[in-house]
């Protein structure tokens, strides 16, 4: 079965997405292999849907977003893997965020993962997932010149040796 | 957030990217791709559904570790357990977000 990618778009929104093609300077291929088998890998999971720790962690910027609406919080927060339902909040203007708060598993599998790991599937999973919110300027300049930095600093110090991204 | 996985891959992190727009995932030139059908906010099933949610993950897992170039697809072959109409309203933001306000005032 191929997935229809519109689906779910409302029908005036498609035309924003398609056909745009690679991101400015994002035009050439670029891989990694897993290094080790996924048995013997450790995996951390990054969603775009705006998770938050209530107690520990600012919301993401939603007023600077009414303010300047082809703006979005460009930065991001580490997860525990062992975050409960009660502890995570979701800061996400584009998406209906009652599902994400009731499991938010839908989005970032932790539980999920920690049982493929149980499993043998995988190797590991990291101590602390990642969290961005996905609505960003079209130029992504903000996530380019910092966000992906710190991004892969946390995944490096985590030990994360692959990862499974999932956009909200 | 295709671009994003780009990023972090060329940093030396294997990625694949679980999405409900796989073909913009592919315009976007992500390394490894599993499209889903599903509505926004939902990549990995409705909520408590853990065997979908399961079965969604080890699927990403496995083109991570086994795609054998750059740009594979893979779709989960199945579709969203609820009516067209009904997913469609039900993912959508309580109010229009900023942005899609200002697109509405624009064309009136």
């Amino acid at each position: 079965m191929l997935v229809d990618s519109y689906r779910f778009l409302p029908r005036s929104f498609r035309p924003l997405y398609e056909g745009r093609g690679p991101h400015p300077g994002e035009e050439q291929p670029v891989w990694t292999p897993l290094a080790k088998r996924l048995a013997e890998s450790r995996i951390a999971l990054l969603s775009s849907a705006g998770f938050y720790m209530k107690g520990s962690q600012p919301a993401f910027d939603l007023d600077g977003e009414r303010e300047r609406p082809e703006w979005g919080d460009p930065t991001w927060r580490a997860i525990p893997a062992t975050a409960s339902t009660s502890e995570l909040g979701v800061g996400h203007l584009h998406i209906n965020d009652e599902d994400l708060l009731a499991d938010p598993e839908i989005a970032l599998p932790s539980r999920g993962l920690a049982e493929l790991v149980s499993a043998g599937v995988a190797g590991g999973a990291v101590e602390q997932h990642v969290s961005v919110m996905g609505y960003q300027d079209r130029s992504l300049t903000d996530w380019h010149r910092t966000t992906a930095g710190e991004i892969v600093a946390h995944l490096r110090e985590q030990g994360a040796e692959g990862l499974v991204l999932a956009p909200a | 957030m295709p671009v994003l996985a780009r990023w972090i891959e060329a940093a030396g992190i294997p990625t694949v990217v679980v999405t409900m727009m796989p073909a913009i995932a592919e315009e976007r030139r992500a390394p490894r791709i599993v499209g889903v059908e599903a509505p926004f906010g939902h990549a990995f099933g409705m909520p408590h559904d853990r065997a979908t949610q399961r079965r969604v993950l080890e699927l990403a897992l496995r083109v991570l570790a086994g795609a054998a170039a750059f740009a594979t697809r893979v779709d989960y072959d199945a579709g969203w357990p609820v009516p067209l109409r009904e997913a469609y309203r039900a993912w959508q933001p309580k109010e229009p977000s900023p942005i899609v306000k200002r697109l509405l005032e624009a064309r009136r």
